[in-house]
């Protein structure tokens, strides 16, 4: 195993024991109001993830992520609602949003639009959905027996049961282990899918699509599939989320969600998984914190985030923080006095960092 | 026959608004290649000049027509300066600060005024096509897009500063050799475009609610035409606007308006699957 191979290893079980750490001590260390907070951090932790997957990996630049988190989130509260029992409904809440991003994919990377027109569609697809979903109040918008409701969403949404048994719904502890555990296992699953042959392709077609193009592999298929994963991720997201408020409004679909994922992940870290994680935690707390007060508007702070972001650090905490922890060893060398005259061959032999 | 004529005058003022709303975002984006998603903020901060202003006692067409592009515009160029001249040649990061600054302006203006919807009167009154009344005031939206639209035309064609602007995208280095500072010509670009977004936002304000987050409703449809148009601004934002007009008003007089929304949409990505640099992007390339 070569050493960056190593490396990446050691992360991801640094990171799944710390997160398996989480999963079984939270509902020991935590309070019941803590828990339902960490729960809500985990479904958009989740969504994070689709988001940090679909940008940093695949380089394709979805602005209306929440499209697919609210797709998901509805096709679970209506087939639940029909349904009663919640096994099924969770793989429609995937499914719905998989087969939505499949479509538009479909348009979107088969005609070849750049990478901005992409960032658009995207965004207006959200925006209308919203206003559509928006429009549905009254008793004629009804799936079977699931009202819209419009405006005011869906409320009372029946919360996951144990597999298979409808009369036996879910504690709050029961759906913190749901959350945390799929999300554990989402992580695992996209750590896994990048480092198949296809994530490799993905990255490939990241970093240069001509060239892989010319390779043999087909962009478009690898961007529409990577596509087609993210909002599968983002309808499970979507599905947690609706069941830790046991309620879902037209706002999952508003471009204050997708903004937020969007600073999730610049915020964590671009093209990494953990970062956009960690961003989604830190931000929502902060959020949290900051709505308590009401003198100034949370989207002010929100925008500013972005803008100082893009502006002063475009790369994220956790590469940043990773950089400086990879320098230290580096500075206690130098802060040795060093022999006069004898260069040290090893670090001078060292290859430049090629970065993208 | 009435029917006829009042659907023929509603797609013209549906037309009207879409031009409005678009050539701001052109102009931005076909000279400039960024995507501004502060444009419907920019519209917001416009409208809320009109009612501010109109509240203060100006006189109601000053409050629509000439304070909005002159506010509007001046914002622009202060974030020119603070956030975008950072950003230039780098897409993405432009795509992400605009949106920086439109949650911004939107959670600023909510601190500032609260989220409560305003509004003006319109200033002129209503007009019968046969059986049916139709307001008069569409007849000033289609008379400002005209203008607009003109007036932009003219600027690029016929001005020295339209030739500059023009020479400095097509190639910047060239036009820097022959003494145009290329930066002096993206602020004034970028001002421009938010002097129009401004503009539409003034015009709009007596028909819509002005409220903090009032882009959003008008930002996708903006979106897709430009996207559809392509390249030319002016020409681009015509065709693109008249086709997506009549699609959407047809649709939104047989159902709803979200369902012409929808329909705008689903027209616009089926046009860009086939053209994907958008109609002047294959057709009438020369054009402006």
């Amino acid at each position: 195993m070569n050493p960056v191979a190593r490396r990446s290893a050691m992360g991801f079980l640094v990171t799944l024991g710390v997160m398996l750490t989480i999963l079984f001590g939270a509902p020991h260390a935590l309070d019941t109001f803590g828990l339902v907070q960490a729960t809500g951090f985990a479904a958009l932790a989740m969504f994070a993830l689709s988001q940090g997957f679909i940008w940093g990996y695949g380089g394709v630049m979805s602005f209306g992520q929440a499209a697919f988190l609210g797709l998901g989130g509805y096709a679970y509260a209506v087939s639940v609602i029909n349904m009663g029992d919640s096994t099924l409904p969770i793989l429609i809440a995937i499914l719905v949003p998989t087969l939505f991003a499949g479509l538009l994919g479909y348009f979107m990377f088969y005609g070849r639009i750049s990478d901005a027109y992409i960032g658009v569609i995207t965004l207006t697809v959200s925006v209308i959905l919203f206003q559509l979903v928006n429009t549905t109040s009254g008793s004629q918008y009804r799936i079977g027996e699931a009202e819209l409701g419009g405006f005011n969403g869906i409320p009372a949404i029946p919360a996951l049961n144990k597999l298979g048994d409808a009369g036996n719904p879910l504690d709050n502890d029961g759906i913190w282990y749901a959350a945390m555990g799929a999300l554990i296992l989402v992580y695992a699953t996209l750590r896994w899918v990048l480092a198949s042959r296809f994530g490799r392709v993905v990255v490939a077609i990241r970093e240069n699509e001509t060239r892989a193009q010319l390779i043999g592999y087909d962009p478009r298929l690898y961007k529409l599939l990577a596509f087609m994963i993210s909002g599968a991720v983002a309808g499970l997201a979507g599905c947690l989320y609706a069941n830790w408020g046991g309620f879902i409004s037209p706002t999952v679909f508003g471009l204050s969600m997708s903004a937020q994922v969007i600073i999730f992940v610049l915020v964590g870290g671009l093209g990494t998984l953990v970062g956009p994680m960690l961003g989604a935690v830190l931000i929502q707390w902060l959020i949290i914190e900051a709505g308590s007060q009401n003198v100034v508007d949370s989207n002010l702070g929100l925008g500013i985030v972005l803008v100082a972001f893009v502006l002063l650090i475009p790369q994220g905490l956790l590469p940043v923080v990773r950089t400086l922890l990879m320098r230290i060893p580096d500075f206690v060398a130098k802060a040795r006095p060093a022999r006069d005259g004898v260069s040290d061959p090893v670090r001078d032999a060292r290859p430049a960092e090629v970065r993208p | 026959m009435d029917l006829a004529g009042l659907l023929t005058f509603n797609v013209l003022t549906g037309i009207a608004t879409l031009v409005l709303i678009t050539l701001g975002l052109g102009v931005i984006y076909g000279m400039m290649r960024i995507i501004n998603l502060a444009h419907g903020e920019f519209m917001m901060l416009g409208a809320y000049t009109a009612v501010m202003a109109n509240g203060a006692g100006v006189n109601i067409w000053v409050a629509m027509l000439v304070l909005p592009p002159l506010v509007v515009g001046a914002v622009g160029l202060i974030l020119e300066r603070t956030v975008i001249r950072f950003l230039y040649g780098r897409m993405m990061d432009t795509m992400l600060a605009t949106w920086g600054i439109s949650l911004g302006l939107i959670g600023l203006i909510t601190t500032l005024y609260g989220n409560v919807v305003r509004g003006v009167s319109t200033p002129v009154g209503s007009f019968e096509i046969g059986r049916y009344g139709a307001s008069l005031y569409s007849l000033v939206i289609v008379a400002t897009a005209l203008a607009a639209l003109t007036g932009m035309f003219l600027l690029l064609r016929m001005t020295k500063f339209g030739l500059i602007l023009r020479a400095t995208m097509q190639n910047p280095r060239m036009a820097a050799a022959m003494g145009v500072s290329p930066d002096r010509i993206y602020m004034a670009t970028f001002g421009l475009g938010a002097a129009l977004a401004g503009l539409a936002g003034g015009v709009l304000a007596p028909i819509s609610g002005v409220s903090p987050s009032m882009g959003a409703a008008y930002i996708s449809r903006a979106f897709i035409t430009v996207l559809g148009g392509g390249p030319a601004i002016v020409t681009g934002t015509g065709l693109a606007s008249s086709v997506f007009g009549v699609i959407n008003e047809l649709v939104s007089f047989r159902t709803t308006p979200v369902i012409g929304d929808v329909a705008l949409l689903v027209a616009a990505i089926l046009l860009i699957r086939v053209l994907p640099q958008g109609i002047t992007g294959r057709y009438l390339r020369r054009s402006l």
